[in-house]
């Protein structure tokens, strides 16, 4: 076998301990403290964040405006629209700022 | 009998509706998809083994830097720690989506987790958080079409990567970052949403531009979560129990 076959066999592996490894150090605990449960709903927001914050250093006027139209669709609409409006906007902001 | 068929066609619908979730992700993947295919073979990775890593690893930008350190003729282990510190953040996801899913047959629970990936994560929690059950013919019907349409279109990626026309124009290198923004905005009613996404945000810019990439995702996740552990529990909208 290859080296690269090992290599996508242990970070499979490694990737799949990150994907069970918070559920089984939390399932040890019987009762979950309210704190730890306040930090386990503040998940999805803190993490998601990460995700966008740091583009944000590299966006143009173009990556702004769809991201402001993503916000303000979704106050309104669900996912699907807030996608198509954020991605059409930078679609049609781009053929002007590239 | 009758209870059958109702449980089933119950279990089937959910699944379609799990479908439908799953659709913008799709399209948001594609490209990355498409993208990983070629970028692997251009470094150096037969067209099966591209097919494999999407197969077995599922993680985009883990994925993309595994094969960039690849093609750097990084030492191994270094790249496989690599891609263990990009999907560190599933971490969180698991000890999260727990709580949901506990009530899964052991098998079941095992293939969740091994699709849990960041829109597997919040569109599930999204929908615990709106007081329905997080089902399993649910979960399925939202994460498989994503799994299929991913290793799929990597093997075509990496088959016809040279056909790639110009990405900047179709916009397709910030999708994913709308798609996220929107699925933040989608928890803004959860008690301390601001708070954690204002420190999640300043944490991981500064580790972005301190520390570097891919560190900045967990300690900008970990500065998040920790100021939702240490708050009074009364803004965070858990009871103190007794």
């Amino acid at each position: 076998m290859s080296t690269t076959f090992w290599i996508i066999i242990a970070g499979a592996i490694a990737t799949y301990l990150t994907r069970i490894g918070g559920h089984l150090v939390i399932s040890r605990f019987d009762n979950i403290h309210p704190r730890v449960e306040a930090g386990l709903n503040a998940v999805p927001a803190a993490v998601l964040t990460t995700l966008v914050a740091p583009e944000l250093l590299n966006a143009g006027p173009a990556e702004w405006l769809a991201l402001v139209v993503t916000a303000v669709v979704s106050l309104r609409g669900g996912l699907m629209a807030m996608f198509l409006a954020g991605a059409a906007a930078l679609i049609v902001a781009r053929q002007f700022v590239g | 009998m009758a209870t059958d068929v109702i449980s089933q066609s119950g279990g089937k619908s959910d699944f379609w509706q799990g479908v439908r979730l799953s659709m913008p992700v799709v399209v948001a993947s594609a490209p990355f998809a498409v993208l990983f295919g070629a970028l692997a073979v251009d470094q150096g990775f037969s067209v099966l083994e591209a097919f494999l890593m999407s197969a077995l690893v599922y993680g985009g930008a883990s994925q993309m830097v595994g094969i960039q350190l690849f093609g750097q003729h990084v030492a191994p282990w270094l790249i496989v720690l690599s891609i263990f510190a990009v999907n560190f953040r599933h971490v969180l996801y698991s000890a999260g989506i727990g709580r949901r899913i506990a009530h899964w047959p052991i098998v079941q629970q095992a293939l969740g987790y091994f699709i849990l990936t960041d829109p597997q994560f919040a569109v599930a929690e999204a929908r615990a958080q709106s007081g329905q059950t997080v089902g399993f013919a649910w979960y399925l019907g939202l994460g498989l079409p994503v799994y299929l349409f991913w290793i799929v279109e990597s093997g075509l990626g990496a088959l016809f990567g040279k056909l790639i026309p110009d990405t900047h124009a179709l916009g397709i290198d910030f999708l994913l970052p709308i798609y996220f923004l929107g699925l933040v905005m989608g928890f803004r009613k959860r008690p301390l949403w601001l708070p954690v996404v204002v420190a999640s945000g300043c944490a991981s810019i500064i580790a972005y531009k301190t520390v570097g990439s891919p560190w900045h995702v967990s300690i900008g996740a970990i500065a998040g979560v920790l100021l939702a552990v240490i708050l009074p529990p009364h803004h965070s909208g858990v009871e103190e129990r007794p």
